[in-house]
């Protein structure tokens, strides 16, 4: 049987005369090769000098010289100082007390220089009571040699020189009609405002405008109507008793921030005594996740909370009707404070002048002694009022000149469109500023400035305590600081350092170079408050007025939207550091975005997901925000356990476009939310298409009852009972008889002889750990850890040697996580309960715990190496080798704590991984002591064996007894909070042992029995409602 | 660069048996340098002729108290002192040296010009020199600048190496050698003669048998080829490993540097304390390659080598040029004796590579340990031109590591863990490796 079927390909197949058809079946390729253009062509093949077998001969040569030349070192060449400095030993390193204050941050620090360039930051420990050095802080130093700075002076775009650039602006600014502004960030420098009353003296018509990206206006205003100046009210938490914080996050960057260092002191349970923290707020913040007692309610709420606070507090009839059950915590909050007297404290975020002048009520009517108004906080200036006007007179067009210093207000302004059109037709704009953002870029002069480490200045902390800034290296760039700008247009020929000095000869050469050594000095400001232009009305503010303003607030509709700051990013100034982009949230654990948190309930009703894909890694629904007109479109949602129903938080800082690596353009940008600089907006939320992809490095949310992790009690249990009731040390069968794992005949290990010599040991306190997050970004900076990116971080391949985990209870406490654990019977209650503790509590009690290699006296990993490139070390170090290891990954495999990290890929010098560790600048920051590691190695916490062995050699070639407090890790020298402690256990004197010994000491994982060097504290919360 | 051959090669131990075997030949005109008596007979010479003053006794006077500011010939902080005596009178120089600052307050014309020509540097006063002692210096400093030593020297070396022996080596080399020839020749002759001679008598010369070839017999021995074939085996490999095992090992290395410093002249000659210019060896992990300003320490008043310091390989002129670099390299300019503010750093060749995550660290072996210099880079006051003397292999560290007692007399730091391991090992004297010196992580991190 024939068929006539005729299969075809195409429809032209069927067209039997096609033309197209049969060249395509005749030949292989469609197209001609153009083999002949060559090889047809004899004269261009005969003229061809190299023929085939040259050719060959040549790649033979090239293979054998490229391989022969393999086996030859590279020539290393040397260069020394012609002339040395004196101080300047290569491979010593010195150390120069200095302070950053970039007007979001302002702290005194002690920066490690190597061969003259600045490596490390560390806390300048005279500077006590002033803030410590945070992540941000810790990570200015990789800013320093950010490759998006700005080289030298630019006039119309074009490169000039400073003579020219001089030239240029004197010019401009002569002949400019209208007023000349100053918009600079909170200098709080006694000089800078000297020199800037003298610039208004010399062009007349000036005015100075201090914007602080993230404000605290409605506190500076509510003192400034309390105590007449401009200040915010400055606390010591060292002496609390009971803090209640309406929405304050006061471990974090609340008014500045750096108060967590006092706080933590407080928090250890002494003398069966320790304070009391009660938290109201709305999203979930560091004080939130460290109170003892924390209220989810939201910012409304919050405000008639504080109203009936006050009410409660004074005696005063407060009108404002709040739900019973939290009417009844702020009954029972005002009870403690009340008992607390003196010792009590109430704190506030709210971003409202009425809200905080009850605050400052309130502390007076306690007699606080914590509150300290005498001698207030000079770190923020900005005035939200003035910018407001600034704005409004740009776009009137009766300003003639612009002078931006330290700020970016093209980016950060919530109304950044109007500023940036008036900007363009303002005659004479200039721009100081490291970078060639958003507004230097709309500029017409950009003068490039130095960074903080390259700079002089004077910063006024406090009304009575002073900080210097000193260069810790000569200006990487072609740059000059804005004072030193003014002092040149000024017309004098002094420098800014010679300014400074003179500013406080009032001290005398020996206590300026006490001052200059120590970094930080007490006294009064020499120099005239600056003459401000902004008119302030006296007025002060009525409290019972205030009251009524609170609690009268009605429920808008929509989401009650917290805009907040997070420990990484801050103010979004460092948005290019890629340390900080890949440090996680202290709560979410997410890296390298921002994002709107929401209640789980809230989250279902909007149909908003969060879930975790085949490879693990977190994935979530986007949202558009809509606010009077401004839309801030693909905004990715995080559901986040104890967050306010009704209110959702999004941090600033985020979402930058210029002068940023493209790697490090991530998240979006909150401001345009930040309407009338008030953190607290209502919103409506909708849900947009499309999934966000999330690099979070912790996906396990709960503990599941597993109490061997984390121990928690409470204070009552831990002043009434014995150790076995809240710290019991496991035991397993041995012969049928229970036995503690401690005791050596449970152990299948040999143990070293540990009497002998130093041994390490770290002490962790989860009572003072805030979560802060400043140990990690150290740890990198120190250990140079390199920074892998966001894709690599989803796959779970971060190589933080330090990561600070952080659990949420699945009901209403941990200790009913273990209750509930403990009761299940049965398979099936098993399977269903097991999968409830999977997900946190609406309102879970949160615990933050470090993590880093747990330097196991019996390690697992030791044993599991084949070629032995893991050993423990006499001091107690369980040493990597790196140069030994093969990368079987078998280590890491048997480690119980997860903490070894295997670099997949070559981090330096690899344009894929592009970071600091990829250009010559961002190299400079590593550190010369400890090796950079190359691809398929493992590694792993070193326990800092660099600076132990070093204090080591130190006190070998003095000829004397190391101290206790020389050894430190670059975490425990991190740790304002005193939470890690590091020392050497034989060393009697030590303050270690005394941990060691202490009743909340337990080891991680304890049953498993490997004898860790590094040992936990049992967290400890004041639950008492009394 | 080159790379010198290991230093225990066969090649190198055979040359220098054979060196050690000649050096009796020449002993007798190797001890004294001719050129250091040509010098001092040239300066004896010179100081018969200036007959008012004891020259010797000037001469120690003059090193002792000027040479730290003047030289006789040249230019250096103060001015040259060789003509003085014509410039000034002689009551004006006794004055001058006794308080040149009283003559300068006073207004003297010349002292005046010479304290301003000089910088305005005050010269020390020396009010314990006698008329006599300064009669001394002045008889040492006039002496006429010995021109002669060049050709003085140079001649007597010639002399000392022609004639001081009566023959050379490779006379001796070349009659032994022409004996041997012809004593080779004489016996080729005799046996071909002899032979010539049987067979002209018709004496019959016993042929030998024709044996079986020895490879034969040897490829037939099968245990033989076995045993050859293991042996080859084994000696392959173990020189493939040996082959390996010195990749990266760079004993030896020895490249030329951009300024030929001499560690055999400063070092050994002079017997400059090594950590004067690597002073940093005794507080960080580097030894460090000096800045030039040490250099000029002393280099500001020698611009110029000594003849007795040349050899025969490098001379006077390329010592001297090597100096002029180091000048360039500063901006120093010695006809000024100022610096320019030219500057042009020098780059030196690293010598000794550690790889990167290996840790070693200078002060706690030089400082700590007090450990010589010499224990691992060789007799460096020897080297002319310094090589890398130890491999520099971990086996290298570890072995001295095992093999070292640890100092811990005289200090606190040791004296727990000195007890307590003395008593745990049972030994007074404790290793480095039983301190704990041979953990991975105390070098690699």
């Amino acid at each position: 049987m024939s068929s006539n079927k005729k299969y075809w390909k195409s429809v032209e197949e069927l067209n039997e005369n096609s033309s197209i058809v049969e060249t395509i079946q005749q030949k292989e390729f469609a197209e001609e090769i153009p083999t002949d253009e060559f090889l047809g062509d004899k004269d261009s093949l005969s003229s061809s000098s190299t023929t085939r077998r040259d050719f060959l001969k040549y790649v033979g040569f090239s293979t054998a010289a490229a391989s022969l030349a393999a086996c030859e070192g590279p020539v290393i060449k040397s260069i020394p100082y012609l002339v040395q400095p004196e101080r300047i030993v290569p491979g010593i390193a010195n150390y120069y007390a200095t302070t950053i204050a970039d007007g979001f941050d302002f702290s005194s620090v002690l920066v490690k220089t190597r061969e003259g360039r600045p490596i490390k930051i560390d806390n300048n420990t005279l500077s006590a009571g002033r803030a410590g050095a945070n992540a941000r802080v810790n990570a200015s130093v990789l800013s320093l040699y950010d490759s998006k700075r700005v080289k030298r002076p630019m006039a119309n775009g074009q490169n000039v020189s400073w003579e020219d650039f001089d030239k240029q602006v004197g010019t401009a600014l002569e002949g400019v009609t209208g007023e000349v502004v100053l918009l600079t960030q909170t200098f709080a420098s006694p000089s800078t405002s000297k020199l800037i009353n003298e610039f208004s003296s010399k062009f007349g018509n000036v005015r100075h405008v201090v914007y602080d990206t993230v404000s605290e206006d409605a506190a500076l205003t509510a003192y400034q109507a309390k105590y007449g100046t401009r200040a915010l009210p400055n606390y010591d938490f060292s002496k609390v008793g009971t803090v209640v914080s309406v929405g304050a996050d006061f471990l974090g960057d609340w008014q500045g921030g750096g108060y967590d260092a006092a706080f933590a002191k407080t928090r250890l349970p002494e003398n069966g005594k320790m304070s009391r923290h009660i938290q109201f707020e709305s999203n979930m913040s560091l004080s939130g996740a460290n109170a003892d007692k924390r209220i989810p309610v939201t910012p409304a709420q919050q405000r008639a909370v504080l109203a009936a606070l006050y009410g409660y507090i004074s005696g005063a009839s407060t009108s404002g009707d709040l739900p019973g059950k939290l009417d009844d915590a702020v009954v029972k909050a005002a009870s403690q404070l009340r008992k607390a007297g003196s010792k009590g404290v109430v704190v506030s975020g709210l971003p409202d002048a009425d809200a905080q002048t009850l605050v400052l009520e309130i502390n007076q009517a306690l007699g606080s002694q914590v509150m300290d108004s005498a001698n207030p906080k000079m770190t923020r200036q900005g005035n939200a009022a003035a910018v407001t006007k600034l704005v409004e007179d740009m776009q009137n067009g009766s300003i003639g000149a612009i002078l931006i210093a330290g700020v970016n207000p093209a980016y950060s302004l919530p109304n950044s469109k109007e500023f940036v059109k008036a900007l363009k037709d303002i005659d004479v704009s200039v721009a100081f500023s490291m970078k060639e953002d958003e507004t230097a870029k709309l500029c017409k002069f950009i003068a490039a400035t130095p960074h903080y480490l390259e700079s002089w200045g004077d910063v006024q902390f406090t009304k009575n305590n002073f900080s210097l800034m000193q260069p810790t290296i000569r200006p990487l760039f072609d740059t000059r600081q804005f004072q030193d700008c003014l002092l040149k247009w000024n017309g004098s020929d002094k420098s800014y350092y010679e300014y400074i000095k003179e500013t406080w000869s009032s001290l005398g050469t020996d206590a300026w170079n006490t001052a200059l050594h120590d970094g930080v000095f007490e006294g009064a400001s020499p120099a005239t408050a600056e003459t401000s232009a902004s008119e302030f009305v006296g007025s002060t503010i009525n409290t019972s007025s205030a009251v009524r303003n609170l609690s009268a607030t009605s429920e808008a509709k929509g989401f009650q939207l917290s805009l907040y700051t997070k420990v990484a990013m801050g103010d979004g100034q460092q948005a290019n550091n890629p340390w900080l982009q890949e440090m996680p949230d202290p709560l979410t654990r997410a890296s390298w975005d921002n994002y709107l948190t929401m209640s789980r309930e809230d989250a279902d009703k909007l149909g908003l997901i969060n879930e975790n894909v085949a490879n693990g890694a977190l994935d979530g629904s986007y949202v558009n925000i809509t606010m009077d007109g401004v839309e801030v479109k693909k905004v990715p949602v995080l559901i986040q356990p104890g967050q306010a129903k009704g209110s959702v938080g999004l941090a600033l800082g985020y979402g930058k476009k210029e002068a940023i690596q493209e790697e490090m353009q991530v998240g979006v940008n909150a401001y345009p939310l930040y309407k009338d600089f008030s953190s607290v907006q209502y919103v409506n939320i909708e849900k947009a298409s499309g999934v966000h992809e999330f690099a979070c490095v912790q996906l396990q949310n709960t503990l599941m009852g597993r109490g061997d992790i984390i121990k928690e009690t409470t204070l009552e249990v831990f002043n009434t009972k014995d150790k076995n009731a809240y710290n019991k040390t496991p035991e397993v069968s041995l012969n049928h008889v229970e036995t503690m794992v401690t005791s050596p005949e449970v152990d299948l290990w040999e143990s070293f002889d540990r009497e002998v010599g130093h041994h390490f040991n770290l002490s962790i306190d989860l009572n003072s750990c805030t979560g802060c997050g400043a140990c990690v970004i150290a740890c990198h900076s120190e250990n140079n850890v390199p920074v892998v990116g966001k894709e690599e971080i989803r796959k779970s391949r971060d190589m933080h040697w330090l990561r600070i985990d952080r659990y949420y209870s699945s009901e209403d406490s941990f200790t009913e996580d273990i209750e509930k654990k403990e009761d299940i019977s049965g398979l099936g209650e098993s399977l269903t309960q097991l999968a409830e503790m999977e997900s946190p509590a609406d309102n879970p009690q949160v615990v933050f715990q470090p993590v880093m290699c747990q330097h196991c006296n019996h390690a697992p990993c030791e044993t599991v190496c084949p070629v032995a490139a893991t050993s423990h070390g006499r001091q107690g170090q369980n040493q990597m080798i790196y140069n030994r290891c093969v990368g079987t990954r078998y280590c890491a495999n048997n480690c119980p704590y997860k903490v070894r990290r295997f670099n997949w890929f070559n981090y330096t010098k690899n344009d894929e991984f592009d970071y600091h560790m990829n250009n010559d600048l961002g190299r400079m920051v590593l550190n010369p002591d400890v090796t950079v590691r190359s691809r398929g190695v493992m590694e792993k916490c070193s326990m800092c064996i660099q600076k132990t062995q070093k204090t080591i050699l130190d006190a070998k070639r003095d000829g004397r007894v190391i101290e206790d407090g020389e050894f430190h890790t670059a975490c425990s020298a991190a740790c304002d909070k005193g939470a890690m402690v590091f020392g050497d256990v034989n060393d009697k004197s030590a303050k270690i042992v005394n941990k060691v010994e202490d009743k909340r000491m337990y080891h991680l994982l304890e049953s498993v029995g490997t004898k860790p060097n590094v040992m936990y504290q049992t967290k400890v919360r004041n639950t008492s409602e009394a | 660069m080159k790379k010198v051959k290991f230093r225990h090669s066969t090649s190198r131990l055979l040359l220098l048996s054979v060196v050690f075997l000649l050096s009796f030949t020449n002993v007798n005109f190797a001890q004294e340098d001719p050129a250091a008596i040509g010098d001092e007979q040239a300066t004896e010479a010179v100081a018969a002729e200036s007959s008012s003053g004891d020259v010797a006794n000037g001469k120690s006077l003059f090193n002792s108290l000027c040479a730290a500011c003047h030289k006789p010939y040249s230019k250096s902080i103060g001015p040259a002192l060789n003509g003085v005596s014509e410039r000034h009178s002689l009551a004006w120089i006794e004055s001058w040296i006794q308080n040149s600052a009283a003559m300068i307050a006073s207004g003297d014309a010349q002292a005046v010009a010479i304290y301003e020509e000089y910088n305005k540097t005050a010269m020390p006063a020396f009010p314990q020199l006698t008329q006599v002692e300064i009669g001394d210096i002045l008889a040492y400093v006039e002496q006429p600048k010995p021109t002669a030593p060049v050709a003085a020297g140079g001649g007597g070396s010639e002399a000392g190496s022609s004639t001081g022996g009566g023959v050379s080596n490779n006379v001796i080399l070349m009659i032994l050698a022409f004996v041997l020839v012809m004593l080779l020749l004489v016996l080729f002759l005799v046996n071909k003669t002899l032979r010539k001679f049987a067979a002209a008598s018709g004496v019959e010369l016993p042929v030998k048998e024709k044996r079986k070839p020895l490879y034969k017999s040897f490829v037939e021995n099968q245990f033989l080829v076995l045993v050859t074939a293991i042996i080859v085996l084994l000696a392959s490999g173990y020189m493939v490993y040996g082959f390996f095992m010195q990749v990266g090992v760079d004993q030896g290395y020895q490249p030329i540097q951009p300024i030929h410093y001499s560690h055999r002249i400063h070092a050994g000659d002079n017997q400059i304390e090594c950590k004067y210019c690597h002073s940093s060896a005794r507080t960080s992990k580097h030894s460090g390659i000096p800045s030039l300003n040490v250099c000029m320490n002393c280099h500001k008043s020698i611009g110029e080598v000594a003849e007795s310091t040349a050899t025969e390989e490098y001379s006077k002129e390329f010592y001297d040029k090597e100096i002029k670099k180091l000048y360039e390299a500063t901006g120093w300019d010695p006809a000024n004796q100022a610096y320019t503010g030219e500057t042009k750093p020098v780059k030196w060749v690293r010598i000794h590579n550690l790889p990167d995550f290996a840790y070693f660290n200078h002060s706690q072996h030089v400082s700590v340990a007090g450990i010589e210099c010499q224990k691992c880079h060789g007799p460096i006051q020897e080297m002319e031109v310094v090589y890398q003397d130890a491999p520099l292999t971990m086996g290298w560290c570890i072995n001295c590591h095992r093999e070292t007692n640890v100092k811990m007399a005289g200090n606190e730091y040791y004296e727990k863990i000195h007890e307590e391991l003395s008593k745990k090992y049972g030994v007074e004297e404790l290793t480095a490796a039983q301190l704990g010196g041979l953990e991975c992580g105390k070098c690699h991190y």
